[in-house]
């Protein structure tokens, strides 16, 4: 299960990946980080047997949590040219057999696919 | 010529005829390369009449000429812009040629591919025109808004597409690569490769015997036709010269498009259907991926030959992974197998409607020559780098200091016992180990990670080098890493700015 956190000021000085590890003790694998002076913005992968648990440790902390169920985002203009395959670092994209590019579930959200398709097919979801 | 003497099965003629019939016998480049290895190529010849073949990738030698009429007062239009993308016009007076590959003066991710294909999509298109004027075309400026309707005349007219086979890239150097094949990581990452293999058009067809001048195709959802061969068409590597009305063509088989990084260009869904005229015909229609051999090509080296890393056929490249010295990479296609397939089926529909007729080809192609490399007289680092003042990583960083003032220098490479390079050090670098108080040894404070040019790369790539990791000198070494000298950024800016 992917989480996007959001934190604000307060949060975003304490230690909160650490502190929901040591209560929940669940492992927090962190995807993307960015965090700045006053706000922070991650994204974290967690078992899925623990993700209420997880959700629940995060919103006690003051963090905004959203799960993210979705993939990176394809649009009807792809042309299936498989540019963006090989750019995944958790091989989540594939050839199928007649052809088509398909994306798997077990997506990330990195992002990188999203800035070499050649026709904009791709977008991160909001 | 191979397949003269073999005995024909049938004629263009005779296969057109069916078509008018209605019992023509049209299967797909796929379906045929089964049917050849199950029935063996005398029953596929006999059985088959046209094999369609199919291929949709990114051409960037793409465009169309357009007339736009005249307007009142006329105009002789010098310069025309269309959505702010420029088109040649070195032509007659409401003439010009939009290249897919024309970058917007507003966009870098926007250009001609994109106005094609808004043309086709039935959009409206702001085009600009300027003039001097003259007696006979007074008007000097003309600015409205037309749709493809409102075209007197569009014909897609592009150079060079379907390339019978084309070189796979990856990258050896440390930089993210953002090239016409696709974004190429670093350290050989990963690879990617352009082309649709076994069901390729030209693929099918090696001795031109039936593609050849005049044939007609499928030109992105159009009927079109081959002119001839296209620009740089040599042997194992041919290309065509096509052409077909844009008024007719269907956005889904073409596809406005722009590399990360690179620029714009466009995929072009091509289409050719293959007469199976006799046995001959019928062997080379069942061409495999495993067949078709092409090239890795390192585009870490910013040369024009490029090293080849290996040889690699069509189905490795497929598979999805390819090995690189002695590691699995994986793969990017960057045509699209789905689209061409699409293209080929379209193409056989098409043709059993009655709807397509084949022709033979007015001319044969020519076999191609070598491509004659453009002579520009490059420069090598070797020409103009200095010798280099070295120092170990024993040296004391005064004594170094003392050296960099004493000579004039601002960059001190750092050698081992053999002379083989194992670091840098700048005058930035002293002066922060001063400031800091660390005057110990060289070795405590160089920069291990050095990026490093070779005697025989061009001045403008070591320049490039410098740029983008923002630094103002390159060692240069040998094969083993030898110091045979050094090139700063001052010596190639008097090179460069000239
Ligand atoms: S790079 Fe873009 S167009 Fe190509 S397969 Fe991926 S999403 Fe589709
Ligand atoms: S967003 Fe990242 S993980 Fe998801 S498909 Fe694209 S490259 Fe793969």
């Amino acid at each position: 299960m992917l989480f996007r956190l959001k934190f604000d000021s307060k949060a975003v000085k304490k230690p909160v990946i650490s502190m929901v590890t040591l209560k929940t003790s669940a492992l927090v694998n962190i995807i993307r980080a960015e965090v700045g002076p006053r706000r922070g913005e991650l994204i974290v992968e967690v078992d899925d047997e623990v993700a209420d648990k997880v959700e629940n440790a995060f919103r006690e902390l003051g963090v905004e949590v959203c799960r993210l169920e979705k993939k990176v985002e394809r649009s009807e203009e792809c042309v299936h040219c498989g540019a963006c395959v090989s750019i995944c670092p958790v091989e989540a994209i594939v050839v199928e057999e007649d052809g088509r590019i398909e994306f798997l579930d077990k997506c990330v959200l990195c992002g990188n696919c999203v800035n070499v398709c050649p026709v904009r097919a791709l977008s991160l979801p909001v | 010529m191979k397949g003269d003497t073999a005995e024909r099965v049938k004629t263009v003629a005779e296969i057109n005829e069916k078509i008018r019939e209605g019992n023509v016998c049209v299967v797909t480049a796929e379906e045929m390369k089964k049917i050849v290895e199950e029935l063996g190529a005398e029953k596929a010849a006999e059985e088959v009449d046209v094999v369609t073949t199919g291929t949709f990738g990114a051409m960037c030698s793409t465009g169309v000429f357009l007339n736009f009429g005249h307007s009142d007062p006329p105009i002789r239009m010098q310069k025309v812009w269309l959505n702010d993308v420029e088109a040649y016009t070195g032509i007659a007076a409401v003439d010009a040629y939009l290249g897919a590959t024309q970058q917007s003066e507003k966009s870098q991710e926007y250009g001609g591919a994109h106005v094609i294909q808004e043309l086709v999509r039935g959009e409206e298109v702001e085009l600009r025109a300027v003039s001097r004027g003259t007696d006979c075309y007074p008007e000097k400026e003309v600015r409205t808004v037309i749709t493809l309707e409102d075209l007197n005349f569009a014909e897609m007219v592009n150079p060079r597409n379907a390339y019978q086979r084309y070189n796979a890239a990856t990258n050896s150097s440390s930089r993210v690569l953002r090239t016409y094949m696709g974004t190429l990581l670093p350290n050989f990452g990963n690879v990617s490769f352009a082309g649709c293999g076994e069901i390729s058009p030209l693929i099918n067809d090696p001795d031109f015997r039936t593609i050849g001048v005049g044939t007609r195709i499928f030109l992105c959802g159009a009927k079109g036709f081959v002119v001839g061969h296209g620009t740089q068409h040599c042997p194992g590597y041919a290309t065509l010269m096509v052409k077909g009305p844009l008024k007719e063509m269907k956005p889904e088989f073409m596809r406005a498009a722009y590399m990360p990084g690179y620029g714009v260009t466009m995929f072009v869904g091509i289409g050719v259907p293959i007469p199976v005229l006799d046995v001959e015909m019928a062997r080379a229609l069942a061409v495999r991926d495993e067949d078709i051999k092409t090239k890795i090509i390192d585009f870490g080296i910013q040369r024009r030959d490029r090293p080849v890393i290996r040889e690699v056929t069509y189905a490795e490249l497929k598979s999805g992974k390819v090995e690189i010295n002695g590691e699995e990479v994986r793969v990017s296609p960057l045509s699209s197998v789905y689209l061409a397939r699409r293209v080929m089926e379209e193409l056989r529909e098409m043709i059993l409607r009655g709807d397509f007729l084949l022709t033979e080809p007015v001319e044969r192609l020519k076999e191609g020559e070598p491509m004659k490399p453009l002579r520009v007289a490059t420069k090598l680092v070797k020409s103009v780098m200095n010798k280099a003042v070295t120092v170990s990583p024993e040296t004391d960083v005064r004594t170094a200091a003392r050296l960099m003032i004493e000579k004039g220098l601002n960059h001190l490479p750092v050698v081992d016992g053999e002379g083989r390079l194992v670091g840098i050090i700048t005058s930035w670098d002293i002066a922060k180990a001063v400031a800091s108080g660390k005057t110990g040894r060289v070795g405590e404070i160089m920069t291990r990670k050095v990026i490093t040019t070779h005697p025989n790369e061009a001045v403008e790539v070591a320049a490039r080098k410098m740029e983008s990791y923002d630094i103002s000198a390159l060692p240069v070494v040998d094969g083993s890493g030898k110091v045979l000298g050094i090139v700063t950024s001052e010596d190639l800016s008097k090179l460069l700015v000239r």
